[in-house]
Protein backbone atom coordinates (compact mmCIF):
# COMPACT_ATOMS: atom_id res chain seq x y z
CA UNK A 1 0.00 0.00 0.00
CA UNK A 2 1.26 3.68 -0.14
CA UNK A 3 2.89 5.48 2.49
CA UNK A 4 3.62 9.03 3.10
CA UNK A 5 7.17 9.12 2.58
CA UNK A 6 9.15 10.20 -0.32
CA UNK A 7 11.06 8.47 -3.07
CA UNK A 8 13.97 10.97 -1.98
CA UNK A 9 13.28 9.83 2.03
CA UNK A 10 13.15 6.28 0.85
CA UNK A 11 16.62 6.26 -0.71
CA UNK A 12 18.18 8.16 1.33
CA UNK A 13 17.25 5.61 4.15
CA UNK A 14 18.80 2.93 1.69
CA UNK A 15 22.09 4.52 1.31
CA UNK A 16 21.64 5.22 -1.75
CA UNK A 17 23.35 8.75 -2.35
CA UNK A 18 22.27 12.08 -3.85
CA UNK A 19 25.21 11.56 -7.01
CA UNK A 20 24.25 7.81 -7.86
CA UNK A 21 20.69 9.26 -7.84
CA UNK A 22 21.47 12.00 -9.86
CA UNK A 23 23.65 9.68 -12.45
CA UNK A 24 20.25 7.71 -12.64
CA UNK A 25 17.96 10.44 -13.23
CA UNK A 26 20.49 11.74 -15.95
CA UNK A 27 20.38 8.46 -17.41
CA UNK A 28 16.93 8.28 -17.44
CA UNK A 29 16.58 11.41 -18.94
CA UNK A 30 18.70 10.58 -21.68
CA UNK A 31 17.12 7.52 -22.64
CA UNK A 32 13.60 9.49 -23.14
CA UNK A 33 15.80 11.45 -25.22
CA UNK A 34 14.19 14.27 -22.76
CA UNK A 35 16.68 17.63 -23.06
CA UNK A 36 19.78 17.66 -20.60
CA UNK A 37 17.56 20.38 -18.47
CA UNK A 38 15.18 17.65 -18.23
CA UNK A 39 17.58 15.47 -15.84
CA UNK A 40 17.19 17.84 -12.36
CA UNK A 41 13.63 18.18 -13.24
CA UNK A 42 13.39 14.63 -13.32
CA UNK A 43 15.26 14.02 -9.94
CA UNK A 44 13.36 16.26 -8.36
CA UNK A 45 9.81 15.18 -9.33
CA UNK A 46 11.28 11.68 -8.79
CA UNK A 47 12.63 12.74 -5.19
CA UNK A 48 9.58 14.22 -4.04
CA UNK A 49 7.17 11.33 -5.85
CA UNK A 50 5.18 9.32 -3.11
CA UNK A 51 4.28 5.70 -3.68
CA UNK A 52 2.33 5.01 -6.17
CA UNK A 53 -0.19 2.74 -6.27
CA UNK A 54 -0.24 -0.24 -8.87
CA UNK A 55 -2.31 -2.76 -9.73
CA UNK A 56 -0.70 -5.30 -12.49
CA UNK A 57 -3.66 -7.40 -14.33
CA UNK A 58 -2.41 -10.79 -16.03
CA UNK A 59 -4.55 -11.82 -19.10
CA UNK A 60 -3.74 -14.24 -21.65
CA UNK A 61 0.42 -14.19 -21.38
CA UNK A 62 3.39 -16.26 -20.45
CA UNK A 63 4.51 -14.22 -17.56
CA UNK A 64 7.94 -13.65 -19.73
CA UNK A 65 6.94 -9.63 -19.75
CA UNK A 66 7.35 -10.27 -15.59
CA UNK A 67 10.23 -12.43 -15.68
CA UNK A 68 12.15 -9.66 -17.88
CA UNK A 69 11.46 -6.68 -15.99
CA UNK A 70 12.00 -8.41 -12.55
CA UNK A 71 15.20 -10.35 -13.29
CA UNK A 72 16.87 -8.85 -16.45
CA UNK A 73 18.42 -5.74 -13.59
CA UNK A 74 18.19 -7.68 -10.41
CA UNK A 75 19.39 -5.84 -8.18
CA UNK A 76 20.04 -2.19 -9.48
CA UNK A 77 18.30 1.26 -8.79
CA UNK A 78 15.94 -0.04 -11.34
CA UNK A 79 14.23 -2.32 -8.99
CA UNK A 80 14.38 1.13 -6.02
CA UNK A 81 11.73 2.05 -8.79
CA UNK A 82 9.67 -0.69 -8.35
CA UNK A 83 10.25 -0.95 -4.30
CA UNK A 84 9.04 3.12 -4.46
CA UNK A 85 5.59 1.97 -6.77
CA UNK A 86 2.86 -0.07 -4.43
CA UNK A 87 2.41 -3.17 -6.32
CA UNK A 88 -0.84 -4.20 -4.70
CA UNK A 89 -1.83 -6.71 -7.18
CA UNK A 90 0.28 -8.97 -9.40
CA UNK A 91 -0.44 -12.84 -10.21
CA UNK A 92 3.33 -13.78 -10.02
CA UNK A 93 4.62 -11.60 -7.22
CA UNK A 94 1.74 -11.05 -4.36
CA UNK A 95 2.02 -13.27 -1.45
CA UNK A 96 -1.81 -13.42 -1.05
CA UNK A 97 -3.68 -15.70 -2.91
CA UNK A 98 -7.69 -16.70 -3.41
CA UNK A 99 -10.29 -13.64 -1.97
CA UNK A 100 -7.36 -12.53 0.08
CA UNK A 101 -5.74 -11.21 -3.24
CA UNK A 102 -8.76 -10.47 -4.85
CA UNK A 103 -9.72 -7.92 -1.97
CA UNK A 104 -6.39 -6.49 -2.25
CA UNK A 105 -6.97 -5.17 -5.68
CA UNK A 106 -10.35 -4.17 -4.43
CA UNK A 107 -9.02 -1.89 -1.58
CA UNK A 108 -6.39 -0.78 -3.43
CA UNK A 109 -8.67 0.55 -6.13
CA UNK A 110 -10.98 1.97 -2.93
CA UNK A 111 -7.89 3.72 -1.87
CA UNK A 112 -6.51 5.26 -4.22
CA UNK A 113 -9.46 6.00 -6.34
CA UNK A 114 -8.51 8.28 -9.30
CA UNK A 115 -4.94 8.08 -8.77
CA UNK A 116 -3.82 4.69 -9.29
CA UNK A 117 -1.83 3.12 -12.75
CA UNK A 118 -3.47 -0.13 -13.79
CA UNK A 119 -0.79 -1.76 -16.06
CA UNK A 120 -1.71 -5.22 -17.64
CA UNK A 121 0.10 -7.99 -19.94
CA UNK A 122 -1.45 -10.36 -21.80
CA UNK A 123 -4.32 -9.87 -24.19
CA UNK A 124 -7.86 -10.08 -23.45
CA UNK A 125 -10.07 -13.18 -24.98
CA UNK A 126 -13.86 -12.34 -25.88
CA UNK A 127 -14.45 -15.59 -28.02
CA UNK A 128 -17.81 -17.40 -26.21
CA UNK A 129 -18.20 -15.01 -23.28
CA UNK A 130 -14.75 -14.92 -22.85
CA UNK A 131 -14.62 -18.10 -20.54
CA UNK A 132 -11.29 -18.59 -21.89
CA UNK A 133 -9.00 -16.89 -19.30
CA UNK A 134 -10.76 -16.12 -16.11
CA UNK A 135 -9.72 -15.28 -12.93
CA UNK A 136 -11.61 -15.62 -9.58
CA UNK A 137 -14.70 -16.54 -11.81
CA UNK A 138 -14.42 -13.14 -13.66
CA UNK A 139 -13.85 -13.17 -16.92
CA UNK A 140 -10.51 -10.74 -17.81
CA UNK A 141 -12.74 -8.32 -19.96
CA UNK A 142 -14.91 -7.91 -16.74
CA UNK A 143 -12.13 -7.52 -14.54
CA UNK A 144 -10.35 -5.08 -17.09
CA UNK A 145 -13.35 -3.28 -16.81
CA UNK A 146 -13.58 -2.84 -13.24
CA UNK A 147 -10.05 -2.13 -12.21
CA UNK A 148 -9.98 0.47 -14.66
CA UNK A 149 -12.63 2.76 -13.87
CA UNK A 150 -11.48 4.85 -11.83
CA UNK A 151 -7.54 4.69 -12.81
CA UNK A 152 -5.69 7.52 -13.60
CA UNK A 153 -3.64 5.29 -16.76
CA UNK A 154 -3.64 2.57 -18.26
CA UNK A 155 -0.14 0.73 -19.15
CA UNK A 156 -0.45 -2.16 -21.61
CA UNK A 157 3.16 -4.43 -21.05
CA UNK A 158 4.25 -6.54 -23.70
CA UNK A 159 3.30 -6.82 -27.39
CA UNK A 160 0.19 -9.67 -26.09
CA UNK A 161 -1.44 -6.77 -24.37
CA UNK A 162 -0.32 -4.00 -26.59
CA UNK A 163 -1.05 -5.56 -29.62
CA UNK A 164 -2.82 -8.89 -29.54
CA UNK A 165 0.64 -10.53 -29.53
CA UNK A 166 0.74 -14.96 -29.57
CA UNK A 167 -2.95 -15.30 -28.95
CA UNK A 168 -4.28 -12.42 -31.66
CA UNK A 169 -2.12 -14.70 -33.71
CA UNK A 170 -4.01 -16.03 -37.21
CA UNK A 171 -6.12 -18.37 -36.21
CA UNK A 172 -7.07 -16.38 -33.19
CA UNK A 173 -9.06 -19.19 -31.41
CA UNK A 174 -10.30 -17.27 -28.55
CA UNK A 175 -11.25 -14.14 -30.20
CA UNK A 176 -7.69 -12.34 -28.28
CA UNK A 177 -8.27 -8.26 -28.73
CA UNK A 178 -5.58 -5.89 -27.60
CA UNK A 179 -5.70 -4.00 -24.30
CA UNK A 180 -6.37 -0.65 -26.39
CA UNK A 181 -9.57 -1.98 -27.41
CA UNK A 182 -11.39 -1.96 -24.50
CA UNK A 183 -10.23 1.05 -22.50
CA UNK A 184 -12.33 3.62 -23.80
CA UNK A 185 -11.08 6.71 -23.89
CA UNK A 186 -8.44 6.19 -20.43
CA UNK A 187 -4.59 7.51 -20.75
CA UNK A 188 -2.90 4.27 -22.75
CA UNK A 189 0.81 3.56 -22.80
CA UNK A 190 1.55 1.08 -24.95
CA UNK A 191 5.10 -0.74 -24.02
CA UNK A 192 5.33 -3.78 -25.99
CA UNK A 193 7.64 -6.16 -27.12
CA UNK A 194 8.12 -10.21 -26.64
CA UNK A 195 9.38 -9.56 -23.53
CA UNK A 196 9.14 -5.33 -23.59
CA UNK A 197 13.35 -3.87 -22.90
CA UNK A 198 13.08 -3.31 -19.10
CA UNK A 199 14.40 0.39 -19.11
CA UNK A 200 11.35 1.20 -21.32
CA UNK A 201 8.89 -0.26 -18.34
CA UNK A 202 10.97 1.45 -15.42
CA UNK A 203 11.35 4.67 -17.88
CA UNK A 204 7.55 5.10 -18.88
CA UNK A 205 6.86 4.99 -14.88
CA UNK A 206 9.49 7.16 -13.77
CA UNK A 207 8.19 9.61 -16.62
CA UNK A 208 4.36 9.14 -14.57
CA UNK A 209 6.22 9.42 -11.09
CA UNK A 210 8.11 12.55 -12.04
CA UNK A 211 6.30 14.83 -13.85
CA UNK A 212 2.45 13.34 -13.25
CA UNK A 213 1.76 12.81 -16.56
CA UNK A 214 2.52 9.74 -19.48
CA UNK A 215 5.43 10.44 -21.95
CA UNK A 216 4.99 11.77 -25.45
CA UNK A 217 3.38 8.85 -27.12
CA UNK A 218 3.61 7.74 -30.93
CA UNK A 219 0.04 6.97 -32.93
CA UNK A 220 -0.05 3.64 -31.62
CA UNK A 221 0.38 5.10 -27.88
CA UNK A 222 4.41 3.88 -27.44
CA UNK A 223 6.61 6.21 -25.98
CA UNK A 224 8.50 8.10 -28.50
CA UNK A 225 11.66 7.88 -26.52
CA UNK A 226 11.80 3.98 -27.18
CA UNK A 227 9.50 3.16 -29.85
CA UNK A 228 10.51 6.11 -32.09
CA UNK A 229 13.25 4.59 -34.74
CA UNK A 230 13.22 1.56 -35.65
CA UNK A 231 16.10 -1.29 -35.15
CA UNK A 232 17.50 -0.58 -38.38
CA UNK A 233 18.21 3.21 -38.16
CA UNK A 234 20.20 2.36 -35.26
CA UNK A 235 21.52 -1.10 -36.60
CA UNK A 236 25.55 -1.11 -36.47
CA UNK A 237 25.36 -3.55 -39.49
CA UNK A 238 23.40 -0.92 -41.26
CA UNK A 239 26.38 0.12 -42.86
CA UNK A 240 26.06 -3.06 -44.78
CA UNK A 241 22.78 -3.05 -45.96
CA UNK A 242 23.52 0.39 -47.82
CA UNK A 243 26.24 -1.53 -49.70
CA UNK A 244 24.23 -4.21 -50.51
CA UNK A 245 26.78 -7.02 -48.25
CA UNK A 246 23.76 -9.69 -47.25
CA UNK A 247 24.60 -13.22 -45.25
CA UNK A 248 23.07 -15.32 -47.13
CA UNK A 249 22.95 -18.20 -44.07
CA UNK A 250 23.69 -18.53 -40.78
CA UNK A 251 27.36 -19.65 -40.94
CA UNK A 252 28.82 -18.10 -44.31
CA UNK A 253 31.49 -16.08 -45.06
CA UNK A 254 29.03 -12.79 -44.91
CA UNK A 255 27.58 -14.09 -41.06
CA UNK A 256 30.40 -14.45 -40.28
CA UNK A 257 31.87 -10.72 -41.40
CA UNK A 258 28.67 -9.57 -39.49
CA UNK A 259 26.86 -7.96 -42.72
CA UNK A 260 23.47 -7.18 -43.22
CA UNK A 261 20.57 -10.44 -42.21
CA UNK A 262 17.72 -8.36 -44.06
CA UNK A 263 18.04 -11.67 -46.38
CA UNK A 264 17.83 -14.12 -43.37
CA UNK A 265 14.33 -12.92 -42.17
CA UNK A 266 15.74 -9.73 -40.27
CA UNK A 267 12.73 -7.60 -39.76
CA UNK A 268 14.23 -4.68 -38.74
CA UNK A 269 13.71 -2.12 -41.05
CA UNK A 270 10.02 -2.05 -39.86
CA UNK A 271 10.61 -3.13 -36.09
CA UNK A 272 10.19 0.47 -33.94
CA UNK A 273 12.17 -0.53 -30.38
CA UNK A 274 15.33 0.80 -28.44
CA UNK A 275 17.34 -2.91 -28.24
CA UNK A 276 19.83 -1.58 -31.00
CA UNK A 277 20.46 1.25 -28.37
CA UNK A 278 19.50 0.18 -24.68
CA UNK A 279 20.27 -3.64 -25.90
CA UNK A 280 19.63 -6.36 -23.15
CA UNK A 281 21.16 -7.76 -20.37
CA UNK A 282 22.76 -5.00 -18.94
CA UNK A 283 23.26 -3.16 -22.19
CA UNK A 284 25.38 -6.79 -23.34
CA UNK A 285 23.83 -7.02 -26.72
CA UNK A 286 20.75 -7.36 -28.57
CA UNK A 287 19.54 -10.41 -31.03
CA UNK A 288 20.77 -9.24 -34.11
CA UNK A 289 24.42 -8.47 -32.05
CA UNK A 290 24.23 -11.91 -31.89
CA UNK A 291 23.77 -13.20 -35.20
CA UNK A 292 19.91 -13.50 -35.70
CA UNK A 293 18.04 -11.08 -37.03
CA UNK A 294 14.82 -9.22 -35.60
CA UNK A 295 11.77 -10.49 -35.26
CA UNK A 296 9.57 -7.22 -34.86
CA UNK A 297 8.40 -8.77 -31.56
CA UNK A 298 7.05 -4.94 -30.23
CA UNK A 299 5.14 -4.74 -33.76
CA UNK A 300 1.44 -6.19 -34.28
CA UNK A 301 0.63 -8.84 -36.35
CA UNK A 302 4.11 -9.95 -35.58
CA UNK A 303 3.53 -13.49 -35.39
CA UNK A 304 1.88 -13.46 -38.85
CA UNK A 305 4.83 -12.12 -41.09
CA UNK A 306 5.36 -14.51 -43.43
CA UNK A 307 7.82 -16.23 -41.37
CA UNK A 308 10.49 -15.54 -39.29
CA UNK A 309 12.97 -16.37 -41.89
CA UNK A 310 11.64 -15.22 -44.97
CA UNK A 311 13.03 -11.51 -45.89
CA UNK A 312 10.80 -8.57 -45.89
CA UNK A 313 10.96 -8.33 -49.50
CA UNK A 314 9.56 -11.99 -49.91
CA UNK A 315 6.14 -13.12 -50.39
CA UNK A 316 3.44 -13.94 -47.36
CA UNK A 317 0.73 -16.27 -48.66
CA UNK A 318 1.62 -19.77 -49.96
CA UNK A 319 0.82 -19.34 -53.21
CA UNK A 320 2.21 -22.43 -55.42
CA UNK A 321 -0.91 -23.79 -56.07
CA UNK A 322 -2.60 -20.89 -56.69
CA UNK A 323 -0.31 -19.56 -59.15
CA UNK A 324 -0.34 -22.93 -61.29
CA UNK A 325 -4.05 -22.78 -61.63
CA UNK A 326 -4.07 -19.21 -62.49
CA UNK A 327 -1.48 -20.70 -65.78
CA UNK A 328 -3.43 -23.42 -66.40
CA UNK A 329 -6.74 -21.57 -66.36
CA UNK A 330 -5.09 -18.66 -68.97
CA UNK A 331 -3.93 -21.57 -71.02
CA UNK A 332 -7.58 -23.41 -71.06
CA UNK A 333 -8.76 -20.07 -71.66
CA UNK A 334 -6.40 -19.05 -74.54
CA UNK A 335 -7.19 -22.28 -75.95
CA UNK A 336 -10.84 -21.76 -75.81
CA UNK A 337 -10.33 -18.22 -77.71
CA UNK A 338 -8.12 -19.76 -80.37
CA UNK A 339 -10.61 -22.96 -81.04
CA UNK A 340 -13.27 -19.90 -81.19
CA UNK A 341 -11.32 -18.07 -83.61
CA UNK A 342 -10.70 -21.15 -85.99
CA UNK A 343 -14.47 -22.00 -85.71
CA UNK A 344 -15.46 -18.32 -87.25
CA UNK A 345 -13.01 -18.84 -89.54
CA UNK A 346 -13.93 -22.49 -90.92
CA UNK A 347 -17.62 -20.69 -90.77
CA UNK A 348 -16.38 -17.50 -93.09
CA UNK A 349 -14.44 -19.75 -95.55
CA UNK A 350 -17.96 -22.39 -95.80
CA UNK A 351 -20.09 -19.02 -96.37
CA UNK A 352 -17.30 -17.94 -99.08
CA UNK A 353 -17.19 -21.32 -100.87
CA UNK A 354 -21.08 -21.19 -100.90
CA UNK A 355 -21.53 -17.92 -102.40
CA UNK A 356 -18.78 -18.75 -104.93
CA UNK A 357 -20.67 -22.40 -106.01
CA UNK A 358 -24.19 -19.57 -105.90
CA UNK A 359 -22.25 -17.31 -108.08
CA UNK A 360 -21.22 -19.71 -111.05
CA UNK B 1 -4.00 -6.12 -41.50
CA UNK B 2 -1.61 -3.38 -42.26
CA UNK B 3 -0.34 -2.08 -45.94
CA UNK B 4 2.68 -3.71 -46.10
CA UNK B 5 0.71 -7.00 -44.98
CA UNK B 6 -1.76 -6.71 -48.01
CA UNK B 7 1.07 -5.76 -50.05
CA UNK B 8 3.17 -8.59 -49.45
CA UNK B 9 0.03 -11.19 -49.25
CA UNK B 10 -3.16 -10.96 -51.00
CA UNK B 11 -1.53 -8.20 -53.63
CA UNK B 12 1.63 -9.89 -55.02
CA UNK B 13 -0.72 -12.95 -54.79
CA UNK B 14 -3.20 -11.79 -56.95
CA UNK B 15 -0.94 -10.09 -59.39
CA UNK B 16 1.64 -12.74 -60.20
CA UNK B 17 -1.84 -14.77 -60.60
CA UNK B 18 -2.89 -12.27 -63.26
CA UNK B 19 0.20 -12.42 -64.70
CA UNK B 20 0.44 -16.16 -65.16
CA UNK B 21 -3.18 -16.17 -66.37
CA UNK B 22 -2.68 -13.52 -68.98
CA UNK B 23 0.41 -14.52 -70.02
CA UNK B 24 -0.42 -18.02 -70.52
CA UNK B 25 -4.44 -16.80 -72.05
CA UNK B 26 -2.38 -14.22 -74.83
CA UNK B 27 0.47 -16.88 -75.57
CA UNK B 28 -1.95 -19.92 -76.21
CA UNK B 29 -4.46 -17.87 -78.11
CA UNK B 30 -1.88 -16.38 -80.43
CA UNK B 31 -0.08 -19.90 -80.55
CA UNK B 32 -3.46 -22.01 -81.62
CA UNK B 33 -4.25 -19.68 -83.84
CA UNK B 34 -4.13 -21.15 -87.62
CA UNK B 35 -0.81 -20.70 -89.09
CA UNK B 36 -1.57 -18.32 -92.37
CA UNK B 37 -0.01 -20.46 -95.33
CA UNK B 38 2.18 -19.31 -97.42
CA UNK B 39 1.30 -20.68 -101.36
CA UNK B 40 3.90 -18.77 -102.68
CA UNK B 41 7.37 -20.61 -103.93
CA UNK B 42 10.23 -19.89 -101.77
CA UNK B 43 13.73 -18.10 -103.04
CA UNK B 44 16.03 -20.92 -104.10
CA UNK B 45 18.32 -19.61 -101.20
CA UNK B 46 15.84 -18.90 -98.75
CA UNK B 47 16.20 -20.41 -95.64
CA UNK B 48 13.83 -22.88 -93.47
CA UNK B 49 11.06 -20.97 -91.21
CA UNK B 50 13.20 -21.62 -88.26
CA UNK B 51 16.24 -20.07 -89.08
CA UNK B 52 14.49 -16.82 -90.90
CA UNK B 53 12.26 -16.65 -87.63
CA UNK B 54 15.33 -16.95 -85.86
CA UNK B 55 17.43 -14.51 -87.97
CA UNK B 56 14.23 -11.90 -87.55
CA UNK B 57 14.27 -12.11 -84.15
CA UNK B 58 17.97 -11.38 -84.05
CA UNK B 59 18.37 -8.53 -86.74
CA UNK B 60 15.80 -6.03 -85.21
CA UNK B 61 17.65 -6.11 -82.21
CA UNK B 62 19.98 -3.51 -83.92
CA UNK B 63 18.06 -0.91 -86.65
CA UNK B 64 19.21 -0.82 -90.58
CA UNK B 65 21.82 1.23 -91.71
CA UNK B 66 19.13 3.31 -93.41
CA UNK B 67 17.25 4.14 -90.48
CA UNK B 68 20.08 4.61 -88.00
CA UNK B 69 20.02 8.49 -87.88
CA UNK B 70 16.26 8.81 -87.53
CA UNK B 71 16.46 6.24 -84.88
CA UNK B 72 19.30 6.18 -82.69
CA UNK B 73 18.39 8.14 -80.10
CA UNK B 74 15.17 5.80 -79.31
CA UNK B 75 17.20 2.93 -79.83
CA UNK B 76 20.41 3.75 -77.13
CA UNK B 77 17.39 5.00 -74.85
CA UNK B 78 15.83 2.00 -75.16
CA UNK B 79 18.81 -0.20 -74.65
CA UNK B 80 19.58 1.94 -71.56
CA UNK B 81 16.11 1.28 -69.81
CA UNK B 82 15.89 -2.17 -71.01
CA UNK B 83 19.25 -2.86 -69.96
CA UNK B 84 18.23 -0.96 -66.25
CA UNK B 85 15.21 -2.30 -65.02
CA UNK B 86 16.79 -5.70 -66.09
CA UNK B 87 19.64 -4.97 -63.86
CA UNK B 88 17.56 -3.06 -60.90
CA UNK B 89 15.37 -6.25 -61.31
CA UNK B 90 17.68 -8.92 -61.25
CA UNK B 91 20.95 -7.54 -59.14
CA UNK B 92 19.14 -5.75 -55.89
CA UNK B 93 19.59 -8.18 -52.78
CA UNK B 94 15.97 -8.16 -51.68
CA UNK B 95 14.61 -8.81 -55.06
CA UNK B 96 16.60 -11.32 -55.41
CA UNK B 97 15.89 -13.07 -51.79
CA UNK B 98 12.37 -12.23 -52.90
CA UNK B 99 12.63 -14.45 -56.23
CA UNK B 100 14.72 -17.22 -54.52
CA UNK B 101 11.90 -17.42 -52.12
CA UNK B 102 9.45 -18.28 -54.98
CA UNK B 103 11.78 -20.32 -57.13
CA UNK B 104 14.08 -21.36 -54.89
CA UNK B 105 16.72 -20.10 -57.43
CA UNK B 106 18.74 -17.13 -56.49
CA UNK B 107 22.59 -15.48 -57.38
CA UNK B 108 24.80 -13.11 -56.02
CA UNK B 109 23.89 -9.48 -55.81
CA UNK B 110 25.08 -6.13 -57.14
CA UNK B 111 26.42 -3.93 -55.08
CA UNK B 112 23.37 -1.46 -53.95
CA UNK B 113 24.90 2.31 -54.61
CA UNK B 114 25.94 1.00 -57.81
CA UNK B 115 21.93 -0.28 -58.52
CA UNK B 116 20.79 3.21 -57.03
CA UNK B 117 22.77 4.23 -59.53
CA UNK B 118 21.18 2.21 -62.64
CA UNK B 119 17.98 3.00 -61.22
CA UNK B 120 18.19 6.39 -61.10
CA UNK B 121 19.42 6.52 -64.34
CA UNK B 122 17.15 4.42 -65.77
CA UNK B 123 14.35 6.77 -64.53
CA UNK B 124 16.73 9.79 -66.55
CA UNK B 125 15.84 7.56 -69.58
CA UNK B 126 12.50 6.85 -69.23
CA UNK B 127 11.98 10.34 -69.10
CA UNK B 128 14.09 10.92 -72.36
CA UNK B 129 12.07 8.48 -73.62
CA UNK B 130 8.70 10.50 -72.85
CA UNK B 131 10.19 13.59 -74.25
CA UNK B 132 10.70 12.13 -77.31
CA UNK B 133 7.39 10.70 -77.35
CA UNK B 134 6.07 14.03 -76.57
CA UNK B 135 7.96 16.23 -78.62
CA UNK B 136 8.02 14.16 -82.14
CA UNK B 137 5.23 15.27 -83.86
CA UNK B 138 4.76 11.24 -85.61
CA UNK B 139 5.55 9.79 -82.06
CA UNK B 140 2.37 11.98 -81.03
CA UNK B 141 -0.12 11.32 -83.38
CA UNK B 142 0.40 7.17 -83.01
CA UNK B 143 0.19 7.35 -79.19
CA UNK B 144 -2.68 6.21 -77.60
CA UNK B 145 -3.71 6.11 -73.54
CA UNK B 146 -2.16 2.48 -73.30
CA UNK B 147 1.15 4.11 -74.39
CA UNK B 148 1.01 6.74 -71.57
CA UNK B 149 -0.28 4.88 -69.04
CA UNK B 150 2.65 2.16 -69.44
CA UNK B 151 4.92 4.81 -69.08
CA UNK B 152 3.34 5.45 -65.60
CA UNK B 153 2.85 2.01 -64.36
CA UNK B 154 6.55 1.24 -65.48
CA UNK B 155 8.66 4.49 -63.52
CA UNK B 156 6.35 4.36 -60.72
CA UNK B 157 8.02 1.26 -59.69
CA UNK B 158 11.53 2.25 -59.97
CA UNK B 159 10.93 5.37 -57.91
CA UNK B 160 9.22 3.92 -55.62
CA UNK B 161 12.23 1.80 -55.14
CA UNK B 162 14.74 3.86 -54.93
CA UNK B 163 12.63 5.55 -52.06
CA UNK B 164 11.91 2.28 -50.43
CA UNK B 165 15.34 0.77 -50.76
CA UNK B 166 17.09 4.62 -49.50
CA UNK B 167 14.66 4.97 -46.91
CA UNK B 168 13.40 8.28 -48.52
CA UNK B 169 10.30 10.26 -47.62
CA UNK B 170 8.31 7.91 -45.73
CA UNK B 171 8.45 4.90 -42.85
CA UNK B 172 10.43 1.95 -44.70
CA UNK B 173 6.87 -0.32 -44.13
CA UNK B 174 4.93 2.30 -46.38
CA UNK B 175 7.36 2.49 -48.81
CA UNK B 176 8.26 -1.00 -48.83
CA UNK B 177 4.20 -1.83 -49.03
CA UNK B 178 3.55 1.29 -51.95
CA UNK B 179 6.77 0.05 -54.00
CA UNK B 180 5.21 -3.66 -54.05
CA UNK B 181 1.63 -2.49 -55.52
CA UNK B 182 3.30 -0.28 -57.73
CA UNK B 183 5.12 -3.50 -59.05
CA UNK B 184 2.20 -5.38 -58.72
CA UNK B 185 -0.12 -3.30 -61.00
CA UNK B 186 2.66 -3.57 -62.73
CA UNK B 187 2.40 -7.18 -63.28
CA UNK B 188 -1.53 -7.12 -63.58
CA UNK B 189 -1.50 -4.69 -66.38
CA UNK B 190 1.75 -6.05 -68.75
CA UNK B 191 -0.04 -9.42 -70.19
CA UNK B 192 -2.68 -7.19 -71.08
CA UNK B 193 -1.04 -3.89 -72.36
CA UNK B 194 1.59 -2.68 -74.64
CA UNK B 195 4.48 -4.32 -71.93
CA UNK B 196 3.26 -7.85 -73.49
CA UNK B 197 5.82 -6.98 -75.85
CA UNK B 198 8.11 -8.22 -73.11
CA UNK B 199 6.98 -11.77 -73.92
CA UNK B 200 5.73 -11.00 -77.54
CA UNK B 201 8.34 -9.86 -79.31
CA UNK B 202 9.98 -13.04 -80.18
CA UNK B 203 6.77 -14.37 -81.96
CA UNK B 204 6.13 -11.01 -84.08
CA UNK B 205 9.86 -10.45 -85.03
CA UNK B 206 10.05 -14.17 -85.90
CA UNK B 207 6.72 -14.54 -87.63
CA UNK B 208 8.20 -11.03 -89.52
CA UNK B 209 11.43 -12.97 -90.09
CA UNK B 210 10.14 -16.37 -91.34
CA UNK B 211 7.90 -14.91 -94.20
CA UNK B 212 10.59 -12.33 -95.26
CA UNK B 213 13.16 -14.35 -95.53
CA UNK B 214 11.50 -16.45 -97.56
CA UNK B 215 10.51 -13.98 -99.76
CA UNK B 216 14.20 -13.35 -100.20
CA UNK B 217 15.11 -10.48 -97.40
CA UNK B 218 18.96 -10.99 -96.19
CA UNK B 219 18.38 -10.95 -92.59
Amino acid sequence: MTNSRTLGQQLQQKGISKRAFLKYSAYLASIMALPPSAGSALASGLANARRQAVIWLSFQECTGCTESLTRSYSPTLEDLIFDFISLDYHHTLQAASGEAAENARRQSMQENKGNYIVVVDGSVPTKDGGVYSMIAGQTNADMLRETIEDAAAVIAVGTCAAFGGLPFANPNPTGAVPISELVGDKPLVNIPGCPPIPEAMSGTLAHLLAFGKIPVLDDRHRPKAFYGETIHDRCYRRPFYEKGLFAKSFDDEGARKGWCLYELGCKGPIAYNACATLKWNGGTSYPIQSGHGCFACASPNFWDQGGFYNPLSSATNDMARNLVGAAVTGAAVGAGAAFLARRRQDRQLAASQNKAEDTS
Amino acid sequence: MSLLEFARGPALEFSIAVLLFGTAWRLVGILLLRWRIDKSEPRPDAPTKAVGALRGVARHFWPHRAFWSATAFQTLNSYVFHIGLAVVVLGFGPHIAFIRHLTGFGWPNLPTPLITFIAILTVGSLFAALTKRLTSPVLRLISTTDDYLTWVITIVPLVTGIAAAGHIGARYETLLAIHILSVAVFLIWLPFSKLAHAFLFVFSRGLTGARLTRRGAKF
